[in-house]
């Protein structure tokens, strides 16, 4: 459950629609919900219930047509694109289903990247990488590349590379929709312990009621709207 | 420091195809310094050539001959500091093969004209007084094998027979783009010579060099001389130095222009094989892109990536294409001796070499870069996976 009741997201009327040629397809209509600080949401639904643009739409790297987002007393939709990228900076951490690693620096380097938009020193980041390292379990890996770790250890490492920079919230789109059940199961732990421990807000879209069980609360999203809420 | 890291691990993704593209801009790169280095040689006579020098030859053609008897009235025109002459005298040396330039001429007038031909005070007094003698560059001495001593048999083409001459002195360039391949021997030698053998052709000489006491009064002198020899039966034709060599060029001036073309046409060619490497490179990692804009990263981190890789890559490739053109313009040089004598990789190629490595790199960049920057993230990300 939820350490505290303070609202971290609030998400109201939100519209969104993608274009077919000139047909506009309605993707998002008329959301509105509030996520509050230290909760781990699933969101589930069928395939182009809108469950990811929602997730894109709270993470500010798609922009709503219409409603506002709030994260953290912010309103996402009235950032320009620099503001915006800055913004994600520091308070957003992803994590993706092919956990997208940059394939040609080493785990490491890999953790080191968002840090290196913040103005701290070398030594600095060292000491937050080792430490987002010793999170997932992955300090004797330091120097292997992507292609050297396996399917779990690879998403281990995205995910101290989403929460390195300490971030308002993790969002995190299908995070086991590549690996097998083992390694699903391990990851799970892991986002669950960061929910527990650190009090980490997480937000998560997947198809698996496995992975939703680890969530406080689990929303369903059909044709752009919320069908269900269950906890 | 990261941005170099990532740049270069980047760079050497595909490895075959880096290297591949790296060698292109190589070769292109040599290409363009080698043809530019062969016009610069094609330009080496005139780049040598003195403002204070003028040269008279018969208003006719250069074929015809002038009057030795002008040298004193030319020598009188107010302006001039010295006047010596000469002859080309298309001489072989064993074979055709061995093409040099000789020339017969007045040798104390003339080296007091060349200051550029640095020689030994013994040997030149040697050369002077022997009247078979002859001075010869030192590229020219090398090439042979010829030392100090040394008989040297000519055969005379336009002026028939076998001569015989002795190194008497080997002359150095003062300056990189002076000629090291020439041969000189003695007026007098050949005269005497004609005047026993082809009388008619005897007392004459190809041009007239001619000293100014001022480079300015150039226009004047050269007036001041055809005019002294207008309505003569050899009327003269008095230009620089400079214009006297630029005629020569003028005959192959669409060869010149030609290799010009060509040198930069390769860079075109490299350059749009360099946009294909990059803007393959650009849509293999626009997913890549995506992530680094959804961490944070800016429009202008992803181009400096764009641009970075594409410019490491150029700039890899044209300093070894640089490299390369010092080694292998030497060779073409030894190769070419006979027809380029002054075969130098001059200052401006390699600017431009430089310069052509950055626009390669810049050029290429621009389209990829473009399309990285402009990818929304969304769109991005979906196509990894």
């Amino acid at each position: 459950m939820p350490r505290e009741q303070e609202i971290i997201v609030s998400i109201k009327a939100v519209t969104k629609s993608y274009h077919r040629g000139n047909q506009p397809v309605p993707v998002l209509e008329e959301i509105s919900f509030d996520i509050a600080r230290g909760e781990f949401l699933a969101l589930m639904g069928p395939s182009g219930s809108g469950k990811s643009t929602l997730l894109n739409l709270i993470a500010g790297i798609d922009s709503v047509d219409s409603g506002s987002i709030v994260v953290d007393g912010v309103d996402i939709a009235t950032l320009g694109e620099a503001e915006l990228a800055g913004w994600r900076a520091s308070h957003v951490g992803f994590i993706f289903q092919f956990y997208n690693l940059i394939p040609v620096l080493t785990a490491y380097e890999n953790i080191e990247l968002p840090l290196l938009l913040t103005p701290l020193s070398r030594r600095e980041r060292r000491q937050h990488v080792e430490t987002a390292l010793s999170v997932v379990s992955l300090s004797d890996r330091t120097e292997h590349y992507p292609s050297q770790l396996s399917g779990g250890q690879q998403q281990r490492v995205a995910i101290a590379r989403a929460i390195v920079t300490d971030p308002t919230i993790l969002v995190a789109d299908e995070p086991t929709g590549d690996l097998d059940r083992v390694s699903a199961g391990e990851i799970l732990s892991l986002m669950a312990r960061l929910n527990a421990e650190f009090g980490k807000t997480i937000i998560m879209v997947t198809h698996d009621p496995r992975a939703a069980e680890k969530a406080h609360i689990i929303r369903h999203l059909e044709k752009g709207l919320f069908s269900d809420v269950s906890t | 420091m990261f941005l170099l890291k990532l740049l270069s691990r980047n760079a050497f993704r595909h490895t075959l195809r880096t290297l591949l593209t790296i060698l292109g801009i190589t070769v292109a790169i040599l290409a363009f310094g080698l043809l530019q280095t062969v016009v610069g040689a094609w330009y080496a006579g005139v780049n040598s050539s003195s403002a204070a020098r003028l040269i008279t030859r018969n208003a006719v053609s250069l074929v015809f001959s002038l009057p030795i008897a002008y040298q004193e009235r030319i020598r009188r025109i107010e302006g001039v500091s010295g006047v010596s002459y000469a002859n080309w005298f298309g001489g072989v040396f064993v074979t055709e093969k061995n093409f040099f330039p000789n020339f017969a001429i007045e040798p104390q007038s003339y080296l007091a004209l060349y200051p550029e031909l640095l020689l030994n005070p013994d040997e030149k007094r040697a050369f002077i007084l022997d009247r078979k003698g002859c001075l010869v560059g030192k590229k020219l001495a090398e090439r042979f094998g010829w030392k100090i001593g040394d008989a040297v048999p000519l055969k005379g083409t336009i002026f028939p027979g076998n001569w015989e001459f002795v190194v008497r002195g080997i002359y150095t360039g003062a300056e990189k783009s002076t000629d090291e391949s020439q041969f000189f021997f003695h007026w007098a030698y050949l005269n005497e010579t004609l005047k026993k053998t082809i009388p008619r052709r005897a007392d004459q000489t190809g041009i007239y060099l001619i000293g100014l006491k001022n480079p300015q009064s150039a226009a004047e002198v050269s007036l001041a001389v055809d005019s002294t020899f207008k309505n003569s039966l050899a009327e003269t034709l008095t230009e620089t130095e400079k214009a006297f060599q630029l005629s020569f060029i003028s005959m192959t001036e669409a060869i010149v222009v030609a290799i010009q073309i060509v040198s930069f046409v390769v860079i075109i060619i490299i350059m749009i094989v360099v946009a294909n490497t990059m803007a393959m490179t650009a849509r293999e990692r626009i997913g890549e892109y995506a992530i680094f804009k959804a961490m944070g990263f800016h429009g202008y981190h992803i181009a400096g990536m764009v641009f970075g890789e594409s410019l490491f890559i150029a700039l890899t490739g044209g300093c070894i294409g640089i490299l390369l053109t010092f080694p292998v313009s030497r060779k073409f040089g030894e190769v070419m001796g006979n027809f380029l004598p002054v075969f130098q990789v001059d200052n401006l190629t390699l600017y431009l070499d430089v310069l052509f490595c950055l626009l390669v790199g810049i050029v290429a960049a621009l389209f990829p870069t473009w399309r990285a920057v402009r990818i929304k993230i969304a769109d991005g990300l979906r196509r990894v996976g």
